[in-house]
């Protein structure tokens, strides 16, 4: 796993971006970029060089599952990994974001340890591909 | 216009003749004509109450007939009033947290404070050669225990610091669930004006209040003990969403 990644956290709490972006930082990744809603991640995505997305669900414009479906449809994003970090806890959703290509799905509120274990989870698989 | 002129030499016509039996003393014929006039006066008093009252029934028909206010005061108000408290447990515990980690923070720095103000006053000295051998045999001793404790101790404080940092995610938590009841008092806000509307003398017609039809799979913040939220099918935590993702193949 590249500690350089460039990240993008998109939650429409500054307060909850800025959690993310230490927990991250304390795990070694310090390439992170934010944004507040889907409808602004996309574009950001689209101009390219992120390699990694970690999306809430709850958002106003844009939800973090049409930001998802958005991202799988797109050819030149839809194999960016996607992990989910959200209130969301309904079975529904959950296996809606399965179903839609999520690669991780962590439920609000988390610990350090969680994240850690699922971006590990992720960049694992993805390597052993 | 014809017609008003035509009521108009009608009521002369009458007037006049009202005057007449009056001067001639005929008070009965003068009576009857005093009825006529009145008589179309009281049928459009009767016309405006009749239209009245239809409008009256309608506006409550339709008052009864609109479920969404019933399911408002019935089911939401209550939740609302859930989602509130628990927003105030939740910021509460958050502070807890946040002053629990100083409480035990506080302590460690202030010690580590004094023992590196005190083991910097001897390390002068040894500088100055004003220690004795005993003396920095001693202090050569308190220093290895220093190096150990401070690895050790502010360790924990970093801990207690990422402990402080996630406490803060009760800000988005309780904001999401907050942004809820204001889009309920927003609906109730609306539902109320269409009450007042209908209820006004001028009937206009019925708003169309479009009740906010939740998708299951759209976001709706977090789960909320002892609300409608708990009838849903949700998961309990991290492993439970684990133990989902597993059976579908993750």
């Amino acid at each position: 796993m590249d500690k350089g990644m460039k990240i993008l956290i998109v939650d429409d709490f500054s307060t909850m971006r800025r959690i993310i972006k230490n927990l991250l930082r304390e795990l070694g990744f310090n390439n992170t970029m934010e944004a507040d809603d889907g409808s602004t991640a996309l574009p950001m995505l689209k101009n390219g060089g992120f390699d990694f997305l970690v999306t809430d669900w709850n958002m106003p414009n844009m939800e973090g599952i049409a930001l998802l479906k958005a991202v799988r449809a797109d050819p030149m994003l839809k194999s960016l990994p996607v992990l989910m970090v959200t209130a969301e806890a309904k079975r529904d959703q959950i296996v809606e974001a399965a179903q839609a290509g999520v690669n991780g799905y962590i439920v609000k509120p988390f610990t350090a340890e969680t994240l850690k274990e699922k971006i590990d989870k992720i960049f694992e698989r993805l390597e052993a591909q | 216009m014809e017609n008003d002129e035509e009521r108009r030499t009608s009521q002369l016509d009458q007037a006049r003749r009202l005057v007449k039996h009056l001067e001639a003393g005929e008070s009965q014929a003068a009576d009857e004509i005093i009825r006529q006039l009145r008589h179309a006066f009281d049928r459009e008093l009767f016309d405006e109450l009749g239209k009245l009252t239809r409008d009256l029934h309608e506006a409550l028909n339709s008052f009864r007939g609109d479920s969404r206010l019933v399911e408002l005061t019935r089911d939401e108000i209550p939740d609302a009033k859930e989602r509130l408290n628990y927003v105030v447990s939740m910021t509460e515990q958050a502070t807890h947290r946040t002053l629990n980690a100083l409480d035990e923070g506080m302590p460690l720095i202030e010690s580590l404070h004094e023992r590196s103000l005190e083991l910097t006053e001897r390390w002068t000295r040894f500088r100055n050669r004003e220690l004795s051998v005993d003396e920095f045999r001693v202090f050569a001793q308190e220093l290895d225990q220093f190096f150990i404790e401070s690895g050790q101790e502010t360790d924990r404080v970093k801990g207690l610091m990422s402990e402080i940092m996630m406490a803060q995610d009760f800000q988005d938590l309780t904001g999401q669930i907050i942004r809820r009841v204001i889009r309920l008092v927003q609906e109730v806000e609306e539902n109320l004006v269409g009450l007042i509307r209908l209820s006004s003398s001028r009937m206009e017609p019925k708003p169309a209040m479009e009740a906010v039809v939740e998708d299951d799979t759209k976001g709706h913040g977090p789960i909320v003990p002892n609300t409608q939220d708990t009838v849903a099918d949700v998961v309990s935590g991290q492993d439970d969403v684990d133990a989902l993702l597993s059976s579908l193949g993750f």
